[in-house]
């Protein structure tokens, strides 16, 4: 084997390979902010005693559950344009990452909200809240701090997804290596940095959400449920 | 010239799910090896076992699938010979797979209670022997469904070997696009056949863990 690794392709890319990450963030946290408000009302609705709304989110999580982000996004990418829905491969691609990632966090928030006790329920009515009060004061709050582990997983299996949303022409940084792949020739080294990329992204996203999970769960319910699970 | 999308696309589409089903299985099958490698590595207590685990799981979790089919497919092919798609996507979810099935087989022998490796130990039971009559057998329950859980994440994730080249699913779809120029109706019929395919091992895994976990 006498290959020789060639990295000179780097020197002009920089510049799209700088744009493609700024649009994987972008796309991630886009995708992890709406996709999160869609999984709580899609939460919600698997909970809802109102038979068509809980019929409605059964089947939007289980249809995105069950098929492949890439065939989500190809449906949405060229099959909406046939039904008179034209978007550009950016809103697309966002489009199709926040109805993903929210089937997957309204079966994290569904856990979560039915964790909370029945007594948390009682004592909000006790104290006369109404059932907005009682969602957005009372069970939201507690079964954020419960779900934010399994939450913060998703958001990374989000950032690596959205790799995928190169395949219907979003610019971001895989599709960039592709870009560079297909005009270098050098795709080994490409795709050697790129992965190196993605894995930098993920252990920094990791590591901010522990730092963020330490002050959250500090001193909170949520801390001393983890705490008192922790040593049983 | 563009005909209209029908029964004998439909056809097509079913024959390529046959790939999907197959790539699906070559990955399960490198996975659940590669897991059984790092349950060693990692349980046989040596340091060395257990960096080369860490290192192992963290790529296989921390990169794109997608970047891990490119990365083997580029980089087997700087060995000299052009690789045949299938061995591309076969080494590729063999890492993919092997860490995330790896990463829960172990959780599933760590919440075997201590006392059933030491019971073992006091019945003179050698290492291999704790493993195979004490631990695994209880392990293999807890395993279960999330195993047949991360199948389903294997299923759909072959759609992505159509970008090196494989014609299995995902792939005939933009085939059959590219002919009949329905994208709607094309990626709508993909959609339903990968939830054909996914939806009964989501049944299956949510039905395991209900029976399993009720002893626990």
């Amino acid at each position: 084997m006498n290959y020789t690794l060639d990295f000179s392709w780097l020197q002009g890319s920089l510049p799209m390979l700088w744009s493609g990450l700024q649009a994987t963030v972008f796309l991630t946290v886009v995708a992890c902010a709406l996709g999160s408000l869609v999984g709580i009302v899609g939460a919600l609705g698997r909970n809802s005693p109102w038979l068509p709304f809980r019929a409605a989110a059964t089947a939007y999580v289980e249809a995105i559950r069950n098929t492949p982000l890439l065939a989500q996004a190809f449906l949405i990418y060229f099959g909406l344009p046939a039904l008179g829905i034209s978007l550009t491969p950016m809103v697309a691609a966002g489009l199709a990452l926040t109805i993903n990632c929210g089937a997957y966090t309204a079966e994290i928030f569904r856990a979560g909200f039915e964790a909370i006790q029945k007594s948390q329920h009682e004592a909000a009515t006790a104290l006369n809240l109404s059932r907005r009060q009682t969602f957005l004061h009372i069970v939201l709050p507690q079964a954020f701090r419960s779900v934010y582990p399994a939450l913060s997983a998703q958001f990374v299996l989000i950032l690596m997804a959205s790799s995928i949303t190169s395949q219907i022409s979003a610019e971001e940084i895989s599709a960039a290596a592709n870009q560079i792949q297909s005009t270098s020739f050098r795709g080994f080294e490409v795709y050697l940095l790129i992965s190196l990329v993605y894995l930098a992204m993920v252990l920094a996203m990791k590591s901010l959400f522990s730092l963020i999970g330490g002050f959250l769960l500090r001193n909170s319910a949520g801390g001393r449920l983890v705490a008192e699970r922790a040593a049983p | 010239m563009t005909r209209s999308f029908g029964w004998p696309d439909l056809l097509f589409l079913i024959e390529a799910a046959r790939w999907t089903v197959l790539v699906s299985l070559v990955a399960f099958a490198g996975g659940a090896l590669g897991g059984a490698l790092i349950c060693i590595l990692k349980l046989s207590g040596g340091r060395l076992g257990g960096a080369v685990v860490r290192v192992w799981v963290q790529l296989g979790q921390g990169i794109p699938v997608l970047m891990q089919l490119f990365l083997f497919y580029f980089g087997l092919s700087i060995l000299g010979f052009s690789v045949p798609p299938l061995l591309a996507a076969a080494v590729a979810f063999g890492l993919y797979a092997s860490a995330n099935i790896g990463v829960i087989w172990l959780g599933a022998v760590d919440a075997i209670p201590k006392q059933q490796w030491e019971a073992g130990e006091t019945l003179g039971l050698s290492w291999a022997q704790q493993m195979r009559q004490v631990i695994a057998p209880q392990a293999l329950r807890l395993a279960l469904a999330p195993t047949v859980g991360f199948m389903v994440q294997i299923v759909k994730n072959t759609s992505l070997t159509s970008v090196i080249g494989i014609v299995e699913l995902a792939r005939a779809g933009q085939v059959v696009n590219n002919a009949t120029y329905q994208p709607f109706s094309v990626f709508f019929a993909i959609c339903v056949i990968y939830f054909i395919l996914c939806f009964p091992l989501s049944l299956l895994s949510r039905g395991l863990e209900r029976r399993l976990h009720v002893a626990h």
